[in-house]
Formats: structure tokens, C-alpha cells, sequence
């Protein structure tokens, strides 16, 4: 447990503090949290960050309660796990899940933690992680999809002070940076993230000037209590007391050839407390996709989940925290034993927001989404050049990939799009500029997107044609199973990566592969998968049909699932299309499943290689 | 000549401010702005200028004008149908749109996705193919682009543009498919993304190009029919227009190019501001400009206003070089609102627009805004100056009341205080990224406050931010029409380089912005602009090597001494202008990424009228005392009419000063100096 040194010796005061004050406070935290990112971005050398924005910001209360942000990543348990004494000008770094209480989830994120002092007293943190694009290890950019142990997957660094009362531990960061393949890369991210947290944390101290620390500090607490407030009125209002719900889904393969794993989440709640837990999951996997996942942000992804939809202006945080029990098996999929391998979370991370989505809509059918793009496909390219000014240079590219929105409430799944809040792709044209690559080809997949009501958003297919000899390296899954439909509306399609060749033979590759041999002139494509539908097809307006037919964003063939026929130039065949449409109801089951897999998982297994080019997996081992 | 004119044209007033050059003697009119055809209302508005100043229309020069024809193209939908020409395998790249989905983490769940400027239908691939370098790596196939623009002829597209990957780095494919198209499409107005953003992104070149197709047909009938009826009017002197970025442009400019006129109306305040200021001595200040719902705020540096690379409107973000405006959905016509589940006290984004409007205007308004909290709290006289519009007080106290209902807030005047203090903070927001978050101190800044309901809010954001002091401008209303009539001629040229400082030498990069200069100078030397009047600014875009995102910076081209003067001089000036923005260096390698040379023509001489003397006693221009709600306790404040002040005067708050088309708030412990040109400057009162 982590000392605190404070030079202040009066306690703070509790005080009370009118609403329009609280909802000032409210703002500064929202403004000081989006400068961050904003810091962040724009001295961020590394892709990942610099044009992905792969990183989370957080300012918490003196008792390291997120007080903003979206990613919490658990104060408290960072210091419940550091030894030692915390003053002002500390800059605390660790990039060990094992020794953070999962605050971080895997060793590519680097974590910033920075206590935040106004007068000799301690009265917030801030915090902030990057994904870095590599930290050594045996293959570019550190994500080995064979590792069965964290030590496979590069530099881990134990929770230490980067600066010490304001001044930089230089030999070590050195260290660090001696085994990472792009240390400026490292080294410019890592100082961005100082720089966002201390621009927090200066935020922090003029709102501590300007309403008095007393006033601040009661502020928080008084914005904890308004999410606890909310949340327990809200939960009492969606959730039957003692009813339990469960939703259960899968991640494909663990990268070693074992699959699937099931992840299954119940809720019930009792009083004014629910109980979230993960029992019935599958156990640890043998390869590098285990998610040892935190507590609070489990809570924190369920509360974002729960009231997004309630009162969209409002600042998210810890305080509700009290109302929620996380239930996580020993030794599984969530939190694996020390040493496993963690480097491939990300399909988990994803994965928990279809959990969510499918297990808190049966009650609330404003939360009901169809499977959406749950994760954030990687793809990674690297090499020498082999000629020209540049021969023998170094390149390594890490990247994230988008896919289908699922089918909303709203209206359709945006098509192509991210998840994830302020992730974009990476231009073509800078991908061109600076790597040996050419991108023939970024479009969205017509049909991919499941049918519905509301469609389900298109997949990707991006093709790269390689201009230098080098390797490759992809994450991706639900390649197997389906990006599930709701309300009647039907799975979206999987995804695929296939290659071809120069010499014109084509391979299917793996949805997760590592250290592949690539050479100049073939073409990757790296498809992603599309959104599932949501609400019946045959109630699709034929005309917006017809339209997306017109657009290329559904095929003639495609439009039948929609029971739309159309005449040669396009246009909706009205007659044809009642037709069409009444024969296809009257064949299918009444009423509509409210959640549609795509079939039982022993078919999709059965069929897996006929339909993906791929076997199917292996049956987890026992560990 | 001796006169000149500005025109802003709003979406209810036309402003016009006729100037005389030689004795700065202004004449103001504000006519009711005529959609269907806005030069009814402006020559209107011009000949009523032109009545009381006694001159013919034909003594009239220079006609300088702020638009948002095509802003509002844009915020109503209602521009071309757009055709648009990509490189096979990108006929998605507005769909896609980078894959960027606004909000936080679960955002995707309530965001409706606007659909692109562009619709897929109308998008066209053709075979070709420019490498990274420029090189051709496909050549461009002919016969192919013609059945494609065939294709786009028969879905009636009314405009076209044509963006290419890596045309930034090669126009020639999209300079040939621009001539095949001229030919299949007479008399189309064509955007090629190598002329209208030569730079790397293939999205946000893209969406910038579609824009400006998307405007063009509009702001050309827009210019054509007013050069005509100004023609028609007798009138000699020519046409320009206010660009984004706060300099003028021919007409004939303006309708090639409408995307750098979306700024247009937001730049005019900006520089009507800098004008205003520099007449008060204060070179350095933020802008406030509050309308009703919406409110623009910017950084003015020495007079010069910070420039940006990007212009947001509504939705839609296009890479244009304007003024570095912020906009926050702040306005007199946000409404208020406690969300049942959290009990917070919300002001805005939504707005009650101008119909029904608040519920004080009577139109049927019943929801309460930021104008019926300023009215309960009688920050805002009900019998405004004259006596033509008249406020409904209980309307506003009724609309106030849901919001004590629904809070903990005890009364309407303090719900009222709260919802003032909300929106106030909302600004102040917007401020904080003009000037914070770019290392600003804004304590270093007066602020100047203007539109409609700026001048009320002004004092509580001036205690906000510690600017001072605090400027109201003479008619805060015709701001933007002092900018229209007092900036000058511009124009900019722009190359998109990426190379790393060890690529680059002294006398290369200075050759360079020679000719970028000279190409810049063509426009001026066009509009009969001496050489000797011009002057050039260099500026880059530079970033270290590997970065996502450049600075901009000044370049000096009389450091370019042809032994590494000038590239050590530029690495210097970003070193200190990242060291200022995040406070650290990298030892990366310097990257520049994009120069740019601005001509400028000379600023209109124009001299300020000023007001008669006074003396401290403001009391002539007394009117009557009214009851406010200010700080939680009732107050008297003192009503001044703001024709009647004399330079010198100094009114003490808490004092309301009116005039024809705004209200000025001055709180208590502060005062407003009447500044010769005519401004207040509010001050706390300790600071005299």
C-alpha cells in the first residue's frame, strides 16, 4: 500500500456545494479530460496513438475514485499494490498487469499515474495509458499469438516513479528503452502522456484556486453521489429484483489452435445491488488472449453501457461503484494465473461490449444493439528495405482495422466504422508515404452488414499490396462465430484475411498470425466483419432498399433477404416484392428469435472449414 | 473615392456600414435581409445609408461583403447534388469517413450518422493510379472516365469534383478528367482536390472538394446576380468578399473557391473586433460573440487573429485556412433542462432558435432560455430602447419556474442565476481552448464581446477569464460589417512538400516560397494592386518527423541567408512554439509539411470618428433605475442610453446600458469607461 506525503496538515473540510457550482466543476473536469487526449494526440509519434488514438485519460478524487474518463483504470488498485512513499512532482510508470491489480491489461500499455497536490494537500490524480506500438520481445510490435507466457511478450515495468519530486530517472527509462525496437517512438508517447497528465493536473489546481480546495473536493464527492443516485434509480427501474439474466458468447481461438472459448456473464439484482458475474466462463487459455479484466472496470463499462442513454451530457464516474458486486473465477479466461500470456486481450475488450449489450437489453430494449465490430483487429507489417536510399532502414507499422456498427435502436449500423470513441483509420496516403506498401483497395463490403429492420453496418475489405519483402502480423476473430442479429434481424457476416500471391495462388490466413513471411508484390486483404441486423428484414422500407442496392452497399442478390425484388435498372418491382415478401414470412418461425447466432455452435464447427477455408479449432486444453 | 461600404448579411437583418475613408464618419442601416434574393435587401439597406450620409449610390467605392451563403448551403442541406470522381477501390472514402464516431465509449449507441456531402450513388471510380512519390503507376484510362462521368450525367449531378488518391502529389490525372468532364458537362462548376487542398489525406482532401462543389453553384448565382444588380444600380466601385480566413477576395475568386468563404460571417466579427480593439490601444484580446444560439469565440494575437486549418460547420469539418473560431452551442435562445435521473441543471445545445423563440419574445416559445433567465433576473429591460419590441417577463418567470420544479434551485431568480452561470461556463469552455489549451494566459487579454447578446454576458465571462478590460464596441449588433469594410486584399498559396529538414536546403526552400509568393501576388497584381502596396507573410506547417499533427509557424525569409539561416531559424521558432503548446522537446528530426504565402494588399486607410468629450458624470445619458437579481440579492441598477454617452463618461455597476440592437450588462463593483471611438471598457472598479 502506497504512503502518501502530504505537507498540509489541515484536514480537508466537507462543505456544501449548490448545484450550479457542482455542474461548473462537472464542465472544468470535461474540458481538462478532452486536453488531454488532445496533448496526447498531437505529440504522439507512434501511429497507434498519433492517428488511432489508442489511450485513455482519467482524473480521479484524492482517494483515486474516477471523478472523468471512460477507461477507468483503477487508481486505487495501482496503489494498493505499490509499496513505497508518493510525494508531490512523483510520475509513477508501470506497464505490469500482474502488478496493478489489472489496471492495465496487457504489458503494450504503458500507465502514467501522477498524484495531484494544491497546497500541501493530495486532492486528485491524474492518470493516463497509450498502447505502445512495440516493447520488444520476439516479434514486431510484441504481440506473439503463440506466447503462453507474459515474458514472451517483451518489457514489463514494475510500478516505479519515473520522476522522483519532479526529476527524470533517466538510466532507468533508458533501460526500458534499450529493449524496445522503436524507443523514439516510446520515448515521444511517454512524454505526451506526462504532458497530458500534468496539464490535468494543472486544470485541476486552478478549479482547486478558484473554488477553494474545501469546495472542489466536496464538489467530487457530490458528482460520485449523483451517479450513485442515478444508477440506483435506474437499476431498480430495469432490473426484476432476484431475476437472473445471462448472455453468453465466444471468442473464436486462442491463437494456438484451441477454441472456442465461452464467455458467459449473469447479472441479478438484489435490493438496491446487482451482482455481475462471469462464473460458467471458460477457463484460462493456453494462448496469449486471456483478459485479466479489473473489478471497477467491469463496473465502469456496465454503468457507461446503463446510462448513455439516460442523460448522454452527463460526466462519468466512480461513485456508483458501491452498487455493483463483480463476481471473477479464479484461473479463467478473466483472470488468468501469473505468468499467461495477456498481449492478445483486445478480442476480450470487445467481446465484454457484446456481453453487455445482449445481457442488459432483454430488460431495457434501448441498450438492445445487435453483436457489433467488438474489437479492434491489428494488423502489423514490417522489414528492411532491401533497396534503394532507404536500404537496410527499419519499418514496422501497427494498426487497427473497423468494421460494421451493428443495427441500433436509432437506425442502421454505420457501415466501416469504429466502436470504439475517437479511433480512426489511418489515411491511406500516409500509410503510402511512409511504409513500402500500397493500398489498392478501402471499401465496405456490400451484404456484410446482417439484414434487419435496421441494418447491421458493412465490414471492411482492405487490400495492401506489399512493396518490400517483410513480415506480418494479424489479431483478429469472429472469424467463426457470428456477429449475432436481435429483434428478428440476422448476423452479420464474419471476417476474413486471405492473401495473394504475386505468382496469383491465394491463401487464407489465420485470424490471428505472427512473424508471417510476406513478399514484394502480393496483396493482403484484410477483411473485417459486419454488424449484425436489428428488427425484422421484411419491414425495411423496399425503396431504401433499392437505394442501398443503387449505392452498392447491398447486392441484388442481397436485396432478396429483405424480400425486395427489383427491376433491372434498380428499381423496386413492387409486385414482385410483396410476393416475395409473404412467401418468405410465412416460412419462418413466428415469432422471430430475439437473438439469432447464425446457427448452433456444433454446425458452425461442422462447417468451418467449407465456409472460412479454415478447421476448425481444437478443444481448449486443461492448464 | 471616398466611400466604402461592408455588408453583412444575416439570417433576419442586413447590416450595412457606409464609411467615409477621409473622416472615418460611419452611417449604419439595418434592413430586414431578403432570402429570395439577398441584394433587394442590401441595396435597400445601401441607399438608406447612402440618404443619410447625402451621397448618390454612384458616390459609393468598394463594396465589401461577409456572407454565409454558403454556410447556410451547408447547415440547411440544400446545396448541389454532387457528383464526385475517386481512384478505384476509394469510391467509399465519404462513407467511411475514417471510421470516426463522435462521443464516448457506448457514443455509437445515439449517434445518427449524417450522410455524405457526396451521395454513393452519384461517386464514380475510374482506373488510374499515382504512386506516394508522384510517379504514375497506372495510367489514367480515358475511355473508362468517360463512361463513368457518363454515368454521373444521367443521375442529373448539378456539380462535380474529382479527388484522386495522392493527387496532392500530381494533379495531372485530375487537370485531364477536369477537361474530358468540361466536355460532357458544359458549363459545370469542376473541383479538382489538387487545386482546391493540395494536401495529404485523402478524407479530409476529399470532403473539402465535395464541399466546395457543393456550394459552388449557389455562391456563383449568389455573386453573379449581386455584381450584376450592383452594376445594374449604378455602381463603379467592385465587389469583394470576406474569405474565412479574414482577408477580401475578388468575386470572381470567391465563387471558384466558396469553401474559403465559410467562414465568412464569423471572420468579419474577428476583424471588426481587431478594428474596434485597435482603436481602444488593445492589440491582444479574445472575441466573444454571442447570437442566439450559438456563440464564436477567437484568439487575437498583435491584432492578427490566430489562423487555423480546419472550419466546422454544423457536422461537417473541412481543412480551410480560417480564422481559429470556436463555436459552442451557447446562445440567448438555449434552453434549460433537468434531466429526471441526475438532477443536473443543463443548458443548451439545444436552441429555441428564432421561432417559437424564448418564451419572453411572445411567438409562442415556452420552454425557458438563457434570454428569459436574463429577463427574470432584469438583465434585460422588457421596453428596450425606442420601444419597438417589448419583453413578456411573466412569460419568462413561468418558463423559469419548470426548472425550481424539476431542481433543488429554490427560486426562479436563483434557477435563473444558475442557468446564467451554466451558459456562462459553457463559453467559458470554449474560451479555455482558444487560449489555455494554446498556452494562452487569458489574463494577458482584453476580451472584446459583441452580437446580440454578448454585451450582456460580457462582464461575468471578463470575471471568468481575467481579461480585461472588457471592450463593447459601438454597435455590437454591425460588428461584422466593420470588418467587412476594413480588412484588406488577400490571398494565399499553399504546397504540400513532407521532407524531412536533412532533405531540404536554404536556397531551395527560399526558391520555393518565391514562387509561391509571386503565385500569391498574381490575385493583387489582378485587382490593380501596386506592387509597392503588397506585402508577403510565409508561414509552415512543420512538425518533428513521425508526428501526426504540424504547427504552424511563421517563417522569416530574411533569415534565408543561403548557408542554413533560414532552416535554423524555422527549427528554432517550432522548437519554442511545441515547448510553449506541451511544454517538451523531442530530438527527432524537424519534418516540414505544408508552406504557404500570403499576399496582402494594403489595409484601408480609414480614420475612427470619435465622440464629443465628456466628462466622469454619465448622467446625461440616464434614463431610469430598474430592480435586478444579481449575486443572489436584489440590486438597483441604473439604465443608460447609449447614444446620450460622452467619451470620458464612466458608469458604475450595477448599470444596464441599452441601445438599438443590444444590452449591456455592467455588474456591480465594475465599471464601463466611454472610450473616445466610442467603445465601453468595463473594468472592476479597483482597477481605477
Amino acid at each position: 500500500m502506497a504512503q502518501i506525503i502530504e505537507t498540509a496538515t489541515k484536514p480537508l473540510q466537507a462543505v456544501d456545494v449548490d448545484v450550479v457550482t457542482i455542474d461548473l466543476v462537472e464542465n472544468g473536469l470535461r474540458n481538462a479530460r478532452y486536453e488531454m487526449d488532445e496533448v496526447l494526440f498531437r505529440t504522439a509519434l507512434s501511429p497507434g496513438i498519433r492517428e488511432q488514438h489508442d489511450e485513455f485519460p482519467l482524473i480521479a478524487n484524492r482517494d483515486g475514485k474516477m471523478v472523468v474518463g471512460q477507461f477507468g483504470l483503477s487508481v486505487p488498485d495501482f496503489l494498493e499494490n505499490f509499496a513505497g512513499m508518493i510525494e508531490e512532482g512523483d510520475v509513477l510508470l508501470t506497464s505490469d498487469p500482474y502488478a496493478c491489480g489489472a489496471a492495465i491489461s496487457h504489458a503494450n500499455d504503458w500507465l502514467i499515474v501522477m498524484p495531484i497536490f494544491h497546497e500541501g494537500h493530495l486532492i486528485g490524480w491524474a492518470s493516463q495509458f497509450g498502447h505502445m506500438s512495440d516493447i520488444g520481445g520476439k516479434t514486431p510490435a510484441s504481440m506473439p499469438t503463440d506466447a503462453r507466457t507474459i515474458y514472451e511478450e517483451g518489457v514489463v515495468i514494475p510500478p516505479f516513479k519515473l520522476f522522483k519530486k519532479g526529476v527524470l530517472d533517466e538510466d532507468a527509462l533508458n533501460i526500458i528503452l534499450n529493449q524496445v525496437r522503436k524507443p523514439d517512438w516510446n520515448r515521444a508517447d511517454l512524454n505526451g502522456i506526462v504532458a497530458a497528465c500534468r496539464t490535468a493536473s494543472r486544470r485541476v489546481q486552478e478549479m482547486c484556486a478558484r473554488f477553494g480546495i474545501d469546495t472542489y473536493n466536496s464538489a467530487l464527492e457530490a458528482l460520485l453521489e449523483r451517479n450513485y443516485r442515478a444508477m440506483k434509480i435506474l437499476l431498480a427501474m430495469v432490473f426484476e429484483e432476484g431475476k437472473t439474466l445471462s448472455f453468453e458468447d465466444y471468442i473464436d481461438d486462442d491463437g494456438r489452435g484451441h477454441g472456442p472459448y465461452l464467455l458467459k456473464l449473469s447479472l441479478t439484482r438484489q435490493g438496491d445491488k446487482v451482482t455481475l458475474d462471469f462464473s460458467g466462463s471458460a477457463p484460462q487459455a493456453e494462448g496469449p488472449i486471456n483478459y485479466f479484466i479489473n473489478e471497477n472496470l467491469v463496473r465502469m463499462f456496465f454503468g457507461i453501457y446503463m446510462i448513455t442513454v439516460a442523460d448522454p451530457q452527463i460526466l462519468w464516474n466512480d461513485g456508483f461503484y458501491p452498487l455493483v458486486d463483480v463476481v471473477i473465477p479464479e484461473d479463467s479466461f478473466w483472470k488468468p494465473k501469473f505468468p499467461a500470456a495477456l498481449n492478445a486481450r483486445n478480442h476480450g475488450i470487445g467481446r465484454i461490449f457484446d456481453l453487455f449489450g445482449g445481457l442488459l437489453g432483454q430488460t431495457n430494449p434501448n441498450l438492445l444493439n445487435a453483436a457489433g465490430f467488438s474489437s479492434s483487429p491489428h494488423f502489423m507489417y514490417s522489414g528492411n528495405y532491401s533497396d534503394g536510399k532507404r536500404k537496410g532502414e527499419w519499418f514496422q507499422l501497427y494498426s487497427i482495422g473497423f468494421g460494421g456498427i451493428p443495427g441500433r435502436p436509432l437506425g442502421d449500423g454505420p457501415d466501416g466504422h469504429s466502436l470504439w470513441p475517437s479511433f480512426v483509420n489511418i489515411p491511406s496516403e500516409y500509410l503510402e508515404s511512409y511504409y513500402p506498401l500500397r493500398v489498392e483497395m478501402m471499401e465496405t463490403i456490400a451484404d456484410s452488414g446482417g439484414a434487419g429492420l435496421h441494418r447491421g453496418g458493412n465490414g471492411v475489405d482492405v487490400a495492401y499490396r506489399f512493396l518490400e519483402p517483410g513480415t506480418i502480423a494479424i489479431h483478429d476473430d469472429r472469424w467463426l462465430t457470428y456477429p449475432w442479429g436481435v429483434n428478428g434481424g440476422e448476423p452479420g457476416a464474419r471476417g476474413t484475411k486471405w492473401i495473394e500471391r504475386k505468382d496469383g495462388t491465394r491463401e487464407v490466413l489465420q485470424s490471428k498470425l505472427h512473424d508471417y513471411p510476406v513478399e514484394r508484390g502480393d496483396v493482403l486483404h484484410f477483411v473485417t466483419w459486419g454488424g449484425g441486423g436489428w428488427g425484422d428484414a421484411l419491414l425495411r422500407d423496399p425503396e431504401l432498399v433499392a437505394l442501398e442496392v443503387r449505392r452498392g452497399l447491398i447486392s441484388t442478390e442481397g436485396a432478396a433477404r429483405y424480400g425486395v425484388v427489383l427491376t433491372g435498372d434498380h428499381q423496386v418491382d413492387v409486385k414482385g416484392t410483396e410476393e416475395l415478401r409473404s412467401k418468405l414470412a410465412a416460412n419462418r418461425p413466428s415469432p422471430l428469435p430475439t437473438f439469432n447466432m447464425g446457427g448452433s455452435m456444433e454446425s458452425i464447427l461442422a462447417n468451418a472449414l467449407e465456409e472460412t477455408g479454415l478447421p476448425a479449432p481444437e478443444r481448449p486444453v486443461a492448464l | 473615392m471616398k466611400y466604402r461600404v461592408g455588408v453583412d448579411v444575416g439570417g433576419t437583418f442586413t447590416d450595412i456600414l457606409l464609411m467615409n475613408e477621409e473622416t472615418g464618419e460611419t452611417f449604419r442601416a439595418k434592413t430586414a435581409s431578403t432570402p429570395e434574393d439577398q441584394s433587394i435587401g442590401m441595396l435597400r439597406g445601401i441607399e438608406r445609408a447612402c440618404q443619410q450620409a447625402g451621397i448618390s449610390l454612384s458616390d459609393v467605392g468598394d463594396v465589401l461583403h461577409g456572407t454565409t451563403v454558403a454556410t447556410n448551403a451547408i447547415l440547411e442541406g440544400k446545396g448541389a447534388r454532387v457528383g464526385l470522381v475517386t481512384t478505384k477501390g476509394f469510391r467509399q472514402v465519404l462513407q467511411i469517413a475514417r471510421s470516426f464516431v463522435p462521443g464516448g465509449l457506448a457514443g455509437w449507441i445515439i449517434w445518427p450518422k449524417p450522410e455524405p456531402l457526396a451521395s454513393l450513388e452519384n461517386t464514380v471510380e475510374v482506373r488510374e493510379r499515382i504512386g506516394a512519390d508522384g510517379s504514375i503507376v497506372e495510367e489514367l484510362d480515358e475511355a473508362d472516365v468517360r463512361a463513368q462521368l457518363t454515368k454521373l450525367k444521367a443521375q442529373n449531378v448539378e456539380a462535380l469534383s474529382i479527388s484522386l488518391i495522392n493527387s496532392y502529389t500530381n494533379g495531372a490525372h485530375e487537370k485531364r478528367i477536369a477537361q474530358i468532364a468540361a466536355e460532357i458537362f458544359p458549363g459545370m462548376a469542376i473541383s479538382i482536390s489538387s487545386e482546391v487542398l493540395p494536401e495529404l489525406r485523402e478524407y479530409e482532401r476529399a470532403i473539402t472538394t465535395v464541399a466546395n462543389a457543393y456550394v459552388q453553384p449557389q455562391a456563383r448565382l449568389y455573386v453573379d446576380n449581386l455584381q450584376s444588380q450592383l452594376d445594374n444600380a449604378d455602381m463603379k466601385g467592385k465587389l469583394f468578399l470576406l474569405r474565412s480566413d479574414g482577408g477580401l477576395v475578388s468575386s470572381g475568386y470567391a465563387s471558384a473557391n466558396p469553401v474559403s468563404l465559410l467562414m465568412s460571417g464569423p471572420a468579419g466579427g474577428v476583424t471588426g473586433a481587431a478594428w474596434v480593439a485597435e482603436q481602444t490601444g488593445y492589440r491582444d484580446f479574445l472575441t466573444l460573440d454571442m447570437g442566439g444560439t450559438s456563440t464564436d469565440v477567437a484568439l487575437v494575437q498583435n491584432l492578427a487573429p490566430r489562423i487555423g486549418r480546419e472550419t466546422m460547420v454544423g457536422d461537417l469539418k473541412v481543412r480551410a485556412t480560417s480564422v481559429d473560431v470556436r463555436t459552442v452551442g451557447a446562445g440567448g435562445g438555449s434552453i434549460a433542462h433537468v434531466p429526471q435521473l441526475t438532477q443536473a441543471l443543463r443548458v443548451g445545445p439545444q436552441s429555441a432558435g428564432a421561432v417559437p423563440g424564448p418564451a419572453a419574445y411572445g411567438k409562442g416559445g415556452e420552454l425557458p432560455t438563457v434570454t428569459d433567465a436574463n429577463v427574470v433576473l432584469g438583465y434585460l429591460p422588457t421596453v428596450l430602447a425606442g420601444g419597438e419590441i417589448t419583453l413578456d417577463r411573466d412569460a419568462s418567470v413561468k418558463a423559469v419556474e419548470a426548472i425550481v420544479e424539476a431542481s433543488s434551485l429554490g427560486s426562479v431568480e436563483s434557477a435563473a442565476e444558475g442557468i446564467i452561470q451554466i451558459v456562462n461556463e459553457n463559453m467559458l469552455g470554449a474560451l479555455r481552448l482558444v487560449s489555455v489549451q494554446q498556452g494562452f494566459d487569458p489574463r494577458d487579454f482584453a476580451l472584446v464581446a459583441f452580437g446580440g447578446a454578448g454585451p450582456l454576458h460580457a462582464n461575468a465571462i471578463g470575471k471568468l477569464t481575467g481579461a480585461w478590460p472588457v471592450i463593447i464596441p459601438p454597435s455590437p449588433g454591425v460588428l461584422c460589417a466593420y470588418g467587412d469594410a476594413t480588412t484588406n486584399l488577400r490571398n494565399e498559396s499553399v504546397r504540400t512538400l513532407i521532407r524531412k529538414f536533412s532533405d531540404l536546403s536554404d536556397e531551395g526552400l527560399k526558391t520555393m516560397l518565391e514562387e509561391l509568393g509571386a503565385s500569391a501576388r498574381s490575385l493583387l497584381d489582378d485587382e490593380g494592386v501596386a506592387k509597392k502596396d503588397q506585402s508577403v507573410t510565409y508561414s509552415a506547417d512543420l512538425r518533428y518527423h513521425g508526428q501526426g499533427f504540424e504547427i504552424p509557424v511563421t517563417i522569416d525569409i530574411d533569415a534565408f541567408d543561403g548557408k542554413g539561416g533560414g532552416i535554423t531559424a524555422l527549427k528554432k521558432a517550432f522548437d519554442a512554439e511545441h515547448e510553449h503548446l506541451f511544454s517538451f522537446l523531442l530530438n527527432n528530426e524537424h519534418e516540414l509539411v505544408t508552406v504557404r504565402a500570403t499576399a496582402h494588399g494594403p489595409r484601408p486607410a480609414i480614420s475612427a470618428s470619435q465622440l464629443p468629450a465628456g466628462t466622469a458624470d454619465a448622467s446625461g445619458a440616464y434614463d431610469r433605475d430598474t430592480e435586478i437579481y444579481v449575486d443572489g440579492k436584489k440590486a438597483v441598477a441604473k439604465i443608460y442610453d447609449r447614444t446620450k454617452l460622452k467619451a470620458g463618461n464612466i458608469v458604475a455597476g450595477p448599470a444596464i446600458v441599452t441601445e438599438m440592437d443590444s444590452t449591456t450588462l455592467i455588474l456591480p463593483d465594475h465599471e464601463a469607461t466611454v472610450h473616445p471611438s466610442g467603445s465601453l471598457l468595463i473594468q472592476p472598479s479597483s482597477a481605477r
